[in-house]
């Protein structure tokens, strides 16, 4: 009797379900998912996310939505997991009939999305996403309906190494790397190609581990070469290590990082006088920047009722946001195929740069060099590749 | 047959009198000196300024190099949670300095105190303090953990030791006891450099020295003068005094050392105080050149003051010291003329050669089997 009553009522979920499904695809409206980790330790990554991508579709919304439609979105906790990104996904593409996606923050649950996205025609924009097998396949092709916002780690070099050349002047640098580190090879790697392509030399290049502390071997070598620049693209915990052993060794030549600099654990110290890139801050001087923060301020507000500040994830999320509505704009139509062709083509003035695709799917964009000094870190320049 | 026997008999030989061993050190030895004299003759300034970073080093691990020798010349005991002791000296004076400044409580107390006289006299707190809580974890740590043990088979006291290490490293990285980050170490005083060129110059911050010169820090002058203050302090204990006197006993024969009236217990108590009061100095010494403090901080000082002492002769306390003088200058010339990532390869391979080759370290005695 039960078991039979059991069977009745899913059969009345399932089709309550399957009915609501076909109304939401069958309205006039374009229906977006975003996949952020809303709980969890990087909860707040989530709340930024949603809240960057939230702004963007209310704004084309109030403009009179897109191909004369609203925006509608989904928002769905994907934990920052492979496991709950896979539901998460499965749920807004199969029962929400959701054809594009925001998302997500970290690369471990964007890979498993991405697979989901490519094989069901899906298209899926990563924020924040860096590493290469988001957009990549495991032959080394491009997933052709994936992309992200933001630029990956190694690009950071070449940023680097031209702010080098042309701001600061350098002739010579001095790179120190980590074998054992993926994202500071990769930096480092670049930093190298792009500075001797710009017409520097490397004066030295000193590996150590991620376990030293005494680094005053390497340092005695930097002193002895004389450098006119420093290349460290290490984590916040080896720059401050790194930095203070620097000064106590009479190094003058400025130090130059990635964005694993970007800490408040950053010892600024020891670190002053230092450059880093990064992909946005808010200090950044352009009116597209400002006007981001005054608007984001207004619709956002802290426990205390003051405006927020967009931190970099909100802000890659409203530009990721912005692109897949533009290239549904440009495409004329909202068929995932079409969109796609679009976005790989597009050209969008966003928040964190102009941005273009790569072969890749990887934006083409500028970067934001900070400096550290008298215990603030402040905005210097922004440097187009 | 006959041949095959020869070979073998020939074979045994030269393991039994080490001679692979030999050979291989010596071939080794000639080909580093050759190595890093070739070099130094291109750049003695470098040079010399690698030999001043390995002293630097090779003096903390001296301090915790002697705890270790200390409390296996007595119990036989390799105490693998010494390095631990080591992180928590390190973050107790980290506590001391920034949330409570004790390393200027006069200036508080008498505000018509000199700053420098104060500093010195809060340093000193500090480090005594130090000093006196690590003596008493270890004292509390040897009550519970290894006092039981000791009468159980040797490999028992090593895994509880190694299981006291784990416990220490992951019981400071919880939340609310020392956290898993990386701390900036602020120190009790600033660093200042000074650079060797035909004199001694004071180096001023953001201007670069001239060429060839050899640079050190205060930071170098405090650890070499307080390690050999407290090196000095410790052999008057063990050659002077009636408990160091107990100690050699103990150490030598402890059923007879029992016998003569020695309370034995209380003397390895005493032993565990003084090698993690050493640590602890170490800490705060290691944390005050390297300006960070992190849970497990401790791990590789405390191996390289484990290969120091080996090197040196376990249970010999100037072994200790001249075993950790070798390390930190091995580490630092294979580091500066290798390559950095060599620096611990080479130092676990002079554990490996001293092993191989001579067992006792530099001045250790062949160990007797005890009736």
């Amino acid at each position: 009797m039960s078991k039979k009553l059991f069977t009745l009522m899913s059969l009345v979920i399932v089709a309550a379900m399957l009915l609501s499904s076909c109304q939401g695809a069958g309205g006039g409206k374009i229906k977006i998912a975003i996949l952020a980790p809303l709980s969890g330790a990087v909860s707040t990554f989530g709340v930024s996310t949603r809240d960057g991508a939230i702004l963007a579709f209310e704004e084309w919304n109030a403009k009179g939505g897109v191909l004369g439609k609203q925006i509608e979105w989904v928002v769905e906790d994907s934990q920052c997991e492979a496991d709950p990104g896979v539901n998460a996904a499965n749920k807004v593409i199969d029962q929400d009939g959701v054809k594009f996606i925001v998302g997500e923050v970290c690369s471990k649950a964007s890979i498993p999305i991405s697979e989901i996205a490519e094989a069901k025609g899906v298209v899926q924009i990563s924020p924040t996403s860096t590493n290469v097998n988001v957009t990549l396949k495991g032959d080394g092709s491009t997933k052709a309906y994936v992309f992200r916002a933001c630029f990956i780690d190694p690009f950071q070099g070449l940023v680097g190494a031209k702010f080098a050349l042309s701001n600061l002047n350098a002739k010579t640098a001095f790179i120190m790397l980590d074998q054992g580190n993926d994202y500071v090879r990769g930096l480092a790697e670049n930093f190298e190609k792009s500075f001797v392509d710009g017409g520097g030399t490397i004066v030295g290049k000193e590996t150590y581990t991620s376990t030293d502390t005494d680094f005053s071997a390497i340092l005695a070598k930097v002193a002895e070469a004389k450098p006119d620049v420093v290349y460290l693209p290490d984590y916040y915990n080896i720059v401050n290590l790194v930095t203070a052993q620097a000064k106590e060794k009479g190094i003058t030549a400025p130090f130059l990082g990635g964005d694993g600099w970007d800490s408040a654990d950053l010892d600024r110290a020891a670190a002053d006088g230092g450059y880093f890139t990064n992909h946005y801050t808010e200090q950044d001087t352009r009116p597209i920047v400002q006007d981001w923060l005054k608007r984001y301020g207004e619709k956002y507000k802290d426990d205390q009722g003051n405006p927020k500040v967009p931190d970099a994830l909100a802000t890659l999320a409203y530009d990721a946001a912005n692109l897949l509505v533009a290239a549904i704009k440009e495409a004329g139509s909202d068929d995932p195929a079409k969109v796609k062709d679009a976005l790989a083509k597009i050209k969008w003035d966003g928040v964190s740069g102009t941005i273009t695709f790569d072969a890749q799917h990887n934006p083409i964009k500028s970067a934001v060099i900070l400096q550290v000094k008298d215990g603030k870190v402040n905005y210097v320049a922004t440097v187009a590749p | 047959m006959e041949k095959s026997s020869k070979i073998s008999a020939l074979y045994e030989r030269a393991i039994r009198e080490r001679w692979i061993g030999k050979g291989f050190l010596a071939l080794i030895a000639v080909l580093a000196v050759g190595y890093i004299g070739f070099n130094a003759k291109e750049s003695p300034s470098l040079f010399f300024q690698q030999l001043i970073n390995g002293l630097q080093i090779g003096f903390v691990y001296a301090l915790v190099a002697l705890g270790y020798t200390m409390v296996y010349g007595i119990v036989r005991l390799i105490n693998f949670a010494h390095g631990d002791v080591f992180m928590v000296g390190a973050f107790i004076s980290f506590f001391a300095i920034d949330r409570f400044e004790l390393h200027i409580w006069p200036s508080k107390v008498f505000p018509a105190i000199h700053p420098n006289l104060s500093l010195l006299i809060g340093t000193l707190t500090t480090i005594l303090m130090t000093m006196v809580f690590c003596a008493l974890m270890a004292m509390t740590i040897e009550r519970f953990a290894y006092k039981p043990l000791r009468t159980a088979p040797r490999i028992s006291a090593l895994i509880t030791a190694i299981g006291v290490s784990f416990f220490l490293e992951y019981f400071g990285a919880l939340p609310f006891v020392f956290t898993p980050n990386f701390i900036t170490y602020k120190g009790p005083f600033p660093t200042t450099s000074w650079y060797i060129k035909g004199g001694i110059y004071k180096l001023e911050s953001g201007v670069a020295p001239p060429d060839g010169s050899v640079i050190f820090s205060n930071i170098l002058i405090i650890i070499v003068v307080t390690s050999l203050i407290l090196l000095s302090i410790l052999q008057f204990i063990v050659r002077r005094t009636k408990i160091g006197k107990a100690m050699r006993a103990t150490a030598f024969d402890k059923p007879t050392a029992r016998l003569m009236g020695i309370n034995v217990d209380g003397v390895i108590s005493v032993t565990f105080a003084i090698g993690a009061a050493l640590a602890g100095a170490g800490g705060i010494l290691y944390a005050t050149a390297y300006r960070q403090v992190v849970f497990l901080m401790g791990i590789m000082p405390g191996l390289k003051a484990f290969i120091s002492a080996v090197l040196g002769g376990i249970g010999s306390i100037p072994g200790a010291l001249v075993g950790a003088l070798i390390l930190g200058q091995a580490e630092v010339l294979s580091a500066g003329y290798i390559s950095t990532p060599m620096r611990d390869a080479v130092a676990f391979t002079i554990l490996i050669l001293v092993l191989l080759v001579r067992p006792t370290g530099i001045f250790g005695e062949p160990e007797r089997e005890k009736a």
